[in-house]
């Protein structure tokens, strides 16, 4: 069952289009003088409906390489392509309106406004996008619904658990219907229940068609995905898809069982 | 994006930040309001002091105790003060056509009933009305009978009659003043004009009632008013002549021309003080409005950094934050306005105040220029940067 998952990954991967993709990409910058490479030509390409992990240890370029493909960063040379479109030429503007529809992000510090309610939060990228007020309100609320939030939504941040944090994050990063959603190290803050929630929306998402980008250093998160990508010291070093798939909503049954047992 | 987006998003932000908000908003408002204050008391104080002695005419002569001019026309040194003989003596010596008047000013509380008002006495004998100016609405001035009887009887300026008695004539009625009765013989018009204006703000009374009341025997000046107004250098000299037998050089006589001169010269000094206060309100308040936006920095870069990643453009936050720091300011600068004004309003009860517009632009001006540097620079900034430079700031 795990393997034909696995395999199909593959076929599905050859057979569908290429959503996002990063070519001979490289970043240098100086930190005291020192000139650091902390991405070395590095090719990647993410499929439609692919979820994929990033995986390595930190100062492998990681996060680097999910700033470039998010484009919150430029590369120093090399080209990233968003659904077929170099954007490595474009304008700060052009790419916060590419950033807007196409790409939603996840991040490690859940990064929502403080003091302002989750629905607010979620609105934010559709009153970039010039939705009318209406609109957003169904939309932003349709999307906390979608992870389960449908009860929180005029609650400010800091009323929510971290999970529900990281939940409000991924209904922000959902709301404008991206092609794809990066999430750096979505479970890093959060504790071993609230992360298997978090990986349990991600994979649901996956399963809906939604192609999703982890980044994180933990093996046992990046098992979640069908495929991952070893990085080190700013090069990819290996590139497999996933046999014997982690199923988030396995690990919640079995953390469940941990739990009664204890008691 | 709309502009109405721009709004709304600023306002949410400003909403979402109610602390920050305020303190900004409180650093405009000191600014702003202390500088209208100050500004208003300088230029209040100068206009009633140069005011007052411009209504009295231009062919009087001040006669005072101490040497003015030794004491380097700020402090004065008084040995010893006039009385009621100096003034006779005078009399006595110079022609009858002119008059000789002993004067007192003294502040003093007035009170009808449960009103109560702080008022200034303007003391002199039965020619007080050729000082002083005199035009009558009712009722009488005090007479020569008044005078040498210090009878208690109080003739009342305009303003002080409209405050103690607005609806009915006051001749006749009694007011307490200084804990003692007196009898309202007469009431004034008003004198009109800002030059005469605190002429309105008086009571008069018999030069002797004055010193009983106050408990003294000495009088505060003695003004000569020359029948020639052509005569005024030469009288000059002559009451220098009869005074300095007995006074030495203790004494000073002025013409109208040298008191403005003199008052001007000192109350330049308090205006130039009261503005030098006032621009360290203003700086200390910039500085306020400063540092809260700088201290505010950190958090708000990681904001621009938020949005920026889900899709703001460099317009989209710079007119966030140019709207949430104009709105800001002028909110902060109407309060300081408002509350400069209703101060200085309220204060007039101790002190004249006067709200000059220079002085209510300037404050609004330089604390919303502040306010607005400061809350748009930053962020200027902040919205160059790189969105994941942003995010990362601390």
């Amino acid at each position: 069952m795990e393997e034909s998952a696995a395999t199909q990954a593959r076929v599905e991967c050859v057979e569908s289009r290429v959503v996002l993709e990063a070519r001979q990409v490289s970043k240098c910058y100086e930190l005291d003088e020192i000139e650091v490479h902390a991405l070395r030509e590095v090719d990647l390409e993410v499929c439609e409906g692919q979820m994929l992990a990033v995986m390595g240890p930190s100062g492998s370029g990681k996060s680097t390489l999910m700033h470039m493909i998010g484009l919150l960063d430029r590369p120093t040379t090399g080209n990233v392509v968003v659904e077929g479109v170099d954007v490595s030429r474009m304008s700060p503007n052009e790419l916060a309106a590419v950033r807007n529809k196409r790409i939603g992000f996840v991040f490690q510090s859940f990064n929502l406004l403080p003091r302002t309610s989750a629905q607010a939060n979620v609105e934010l990228p559709l009153i970039y996008a010039g939705v009318s007020l209406l609109k957003r309100a169904s939309m932003a609320r349709a999307s906390l619904e979608r992870v389960g939030l449908g009860d929180r939504l005029g609650h400010y941040s800091s009323q929510l658990s971290g999970g529900q944090q990281q939940r409000v994050a991924i209904a922000r990063a959902l709301v404008t219907a991206p092609s794809i959603v990066l999430a750096d190290e979505p479970t890093g803050n959060l504790d071993s229940r609230s992360g298997i929630e978090v990986m349990s929306i991600l994979q649901d998402l996956n399963r809906q068609g939604i192609t999703i980008v982890i980044v994180t250093h933990d093996d046992g998160v990046a098992r979640h995905a069908e495929r991952v990508v070893h990085m080190l010291d700013g090069r990819i070093v290996h590139d497999e898809l996933v046999e014997n798939r982690t199923l988030a909503e396995d690990r919640m049954r079995e953390l469940d069982a941990e739990e009664e047992a204890a008691q | 994006m709309k502009f109405f987006e721009s709004f709304r998003i600023a306002l949410r932000a400003l909403n979402a930040n109610k602390v920050r908000s305020a303190l900004t908003m409180l650093g405009v408002i000191i600014g702003v309001s202390a500088v209208i204050l100050l500004v208003a008391i300088g230029t209040g104080v100068q206009h009633e002091v140069t005011g007052s002695i411009e209504g009295l005419g231009s062919n009087l002569i001040f006669a005072f105790p101490g040497n003015v001019e030794e004491g380097g026309g700020g402090s004065f040194s008084v040995t010893r003060q006039f009385s009621l003989d100096d003034a006779a003596l005078l009399e006595r010596r110079l022609g009858s056509k002119d008059l000789v008047v002993p004067i007192i000013q003294s502040p003093a509380t007035l009170k009808v009933g449960n009103r109560e008002l702080r008022t200034t006495i303007a003391a002199a004998n039965e020619n007080g009305d050729e000082v002083f100016t005199a035009d009558y609405l009712g009722g009488r001035g005090y007479r020569r009978s008044d005078v040498s009887a210090s009878a208690r009887v109080v003739v009342l300026g305009s303003t002080v009659r409209d405050d103690l008695f607005p609806y009915v004539d006051p001749v006749g009625k009694s007011i307490d003043i200084n804990g003692q009765q007196f009898t309202v013989i007469g009431h004034l018009a008003a004198q009109g004009g800002s030059l005469t204006g605190d002429q309105d703000n008086q009571v008069y009374m018999p030069v002797t009632t004055a010193q009983r009341l106050l408990g003294t025997r000495d009088i505060g000046a003695i003004v000569v008013k020359a029948d020639d107004p052509a005569d005024v250098n030469l009288l000059q000299r002559r009451i220098k002549q009869i005074l300095r037998p007995k006074f030495g050089n203790e004494f000073s006589v002025f013409t109208q021309e040298e008191t403005l001169g003199i008052l001007t010269q000192l109350l330049g000094t308090l205006t130039v003080m009261l503005a030098g206060i006032a621009g360290i309100s203003l700086l200390v308040g910039g500085i306020g409005i400063m540092n809260i936006m700088l201290v505010s920095v950190s958090e708000r870069t990681r904001e621009i950094g938020i949005r920026k990643a889900v899709g703001a453009k460099t317009y989209d936050i710079m007119s966030q934050f140019v709207i949430e720091a104009v709105v800001l300011s002028v909110l902060g600068g109407g309060v300081g306005i408002g509350l400069g004004w209703s101060g200085a309003a309220a204060l007039t009860r101790w002190v004249p105040t006067e709200v000059t517009w220079w002085a209510v632009a300037l404050a609004f001006f330089f604390s919303a220029a502040v306010g607005i540097f400061f809350g748009v620079y930053p962020a200027y900034r902040a919205s160059r940067l790189d969105p994941i430079e942003a995010l990362r700031y601390e």
